[in-house]
């Protein structure tokens, strides 16, 4: 019978909300640091947010930088280091709002890193307050009418901002379904094999459910993710080995 | 070992590299560019890195990620830029790691100008950033100073795990003077503490330690409490006589120096301290000072008197303190005598309380 382990790397059950997609992105991050062989010349960099919580349950080397510098933090280790894999782990408002300046000009240096963006459209840890990311007409507790466009700007699509940059490697996945979450594995996959093979800069940004802010039922939440954030976030690889895939 | 002649900012660099830093990432701004400038060609050579990063709030989080990598890591930046640092600054101390951070100060509040001052005084000396954190803060007072001081802040970075400031500014960052260069020095990055990937023993978290600290209020009291018990440094000149004892750091005491000799030709009894460190403060000095000194006299290149409170602190307040500003006008050591001499002279009693 096949034993389904949990990876070594999980030292601790995680912290997040029940329903948060954060704990599914951990794990598949674990599995594919174990499979590659890299668990133990991971650093990672997290920032400010509720991606932050797993430095106490997710056992490589960590470094927390300020809020939104994560990306400017792990350049600096990997200059230095250019041995280990080192990825950042952040939510959307810390990496694209506070943090847009050093998460794009990664990008545009097209750094050896791997960034990693768990987009939940709303600023979790603080009590669900708009981000960039936010939909037009999303009610959170900063935009309680929803969110108005014209006033705030359009939702941000941090692959729409990159891909015409030349970096190794930009997709965006979901963890909605069973299907998108074993994608999602392999976008991480390939994003971290880029950075190891000096392929420059790779990014995977993860559509993820906040039960919590959102107010909605897990299944609600899912099904929120399928029938309208995806329309505005589509799925699937932009950039692969330096080439746009979608042009 | 022979003279070469330097650039303040060129000299800061080359100290740096020789003390074994191996990361740069900074900002251009004036008056400090050269140190960019001349790290972009130097560093590579010894196989370091210097990357121009977008904005100096990048730049100090670039050398927070080397540091914490077990690097000997640096960003340099005046005035504006060095606000931007601060943020980053607090997380490097809350984290406790090394790295030396140069502030070559120029004048004035929001943009300012790019001319020499010593208005940045609160902002090294009392942390700048947010929290409970002390920089030890060093004041060359010559480009051979600025040198040496620099081998001395990497080391005591790395001894206390604490990020240390070199607090410079515009002319000592501008003027040429010959200077000794130490010796190439050669640090090992791979420190028990570095984040490098676990390879086989316990994960390392690198964030502020008060996570991971039992009764961190008294540990971190405790720590900057012996640093500044232990790292006070200062020159006093001629003060064991004097009626008058100037105080002065930088490139103001340099002008000192030369009241003094001026003032005791003159047989007026004039003396100096001039603070190497800042922070610590050097209250140490006090001890030297004629007991019966009559006030003391500080000279600082700022629009408002800043040293001067430390002066007040120093000598519990038993003592005048006065000051003598020079912001955007530097002062004439003839002015500063006749300033001593008027003090001398006063017939009203000399307090702190009327400046």
């Amino acid at each position: 019978m096949a034993q389904k382990l949990i990876p070594e790397l999980l030292v601790e059950d995680n912290k997040f909300c029940p329903g948060c997609g954060h704990g599914i992105v951990n794990r598949v991050l674990a599995e594919v640091l174990e499979e590659l062989g890299l668990a133990d010349k991971a650093v990672g960099s997290l920032a400010v947010g509720c991606g932050c919580l797993m430095m106490d349950t997710f056992g490589t080397d960590w470094v927390q930088a300020p809020h939104g510098r994560a990306a400017a933090v792990a350049v600096g280790v990997k200059r230095v280091r250019p041995e280990c894999c080192v990825f950042t782990y952040q939510g959307d408002g810390d990496s694209l709002a506070i943090g847009f300046s050093e998460t794009m000009y990664a990008a545009i240096r097209n750094e050896n890193i791997t960034a990693i963006i768990v987009n939940n459209g709303i600023f979790g840890m603080t009590g669900g307050q708009m981000a960039p990311t936010s939909l037009p007409g999303q009610r959170t507790t900063t935009s309680p009418k929803g969110r108005d466009a014209a006033l705030t700007g359009q939702p941000l699509n941090i692959i729409n901002q990159m891909k015409n940059l030349p970096v190794g490697y930009l997709a965006r996945g979901s963890v909605d379904t069973a299907k998108e979450i074993n994608k999602v594995k392999k976008y991480i996959r390939t994003g971290i094999e880029t950075q190891m093979k000096g392929g420059g800069y790779s990014m995977i940004e993860i559509l993820s459910p906040c039960p919590t802010n959102w107010k909605m039922t897990l299944q609600n939440s899912l099904d929120h993710i399928r029938s309208t954030v995806r329309a505005t976030y589509p799925l699937g690889e932009f950039v692969k080995d330096g080439e746009r895939t979608d042009a | 070992m022979s003279y070469r002649l330097m650039k303040g900012n060129d000299a800061l660099a080359e100290a740096a590299v020789r003390a074994g830093c191996r990361f740069f990432g900074g900002y251009p701004i004036t008056p400090q560019s050269e140190i960019l400038e001349y790290l972009s060609s130097r560093l590579p050579e010894v196989g370091g890195t210097f990357l121009q990063a977008e904005s100096e709030l990048s730049g100090i989080n670039m050398v927070y990620g080397a540091a914490a990598a077990g690097f000997r890591a640096m960003t340099s930046s005046s005035g504006p830029g060095f606000s931007l640092l601060q943020e980053g600054i607090s997380y490097i101390a809350s984290a406790e790691l090394p790295a030396v951070i140069v502030d070559v100060q120029r004048y004035g509040s929001g943009l300012g100008d790019i001319f020499q001052a010593q208005s940045d005084y609160h902002q090294a000396t009392r942390g700048g950033g947010h929290g409970d954190y002390r920089m030890l803060v060093f004041a060359p007072s010559s480009v051979q100073e600025s040198v040496d001081l620099m081998g001395l802040a990497f080391d005591k970075a790395e001894q206390y795990r604490n990020p240390c400031l070199i607090l410079s500014d515009a002319s000592i960052a501008q003027m040429m003077e010959p200077v000794k260069l130490p010796e190439m020095q050669e640090v090992d990055p791979d420190k028990p503490w570095a984040a490098k990937g676990k390879n086989g023993g316990d994960f390392k978290r690198i964030t502020s330690t008060m996570y991971y600290i039992e009764d961190f209020d008294g540990y971190i009291k405790a720590k900057f409490d012996s640093m500044a018990a232990a790292e006070q440094r200062w020159e006093n000149v001629e003060v064991e006589d004097a009626d008058i004892v100037l105080v002065a750091y930088g490139i103001s005491s340099r002008i000192c120096k030369e009241a003094v000799a001026i003032a005791r030709s003159r047989g007026i009894r004039l003396g100096l301290l001039r603070p190497i460190t800042l922070w610590p403060f050097p209250t140490n000095a006090f001890k030297e000072v004629n007991s019966e000194v009559k006030a003391y006299l500080t000279v600082e290149l700022s629009a408002l008197p800043k040293l001067e409170d430390d002066v007040k602190i120093a000598c519990e307040m038993k003592t005048p303190v006065k000051h003598f500003l020079g912001g955007a006008n530097i002062p004439e050591s003839s002015a500063i005598v006749e300033e001593a001499v008027s003090i001398l002279n006063s017939r009203e009693e000399v307090s702190w309380l009327k400046n």
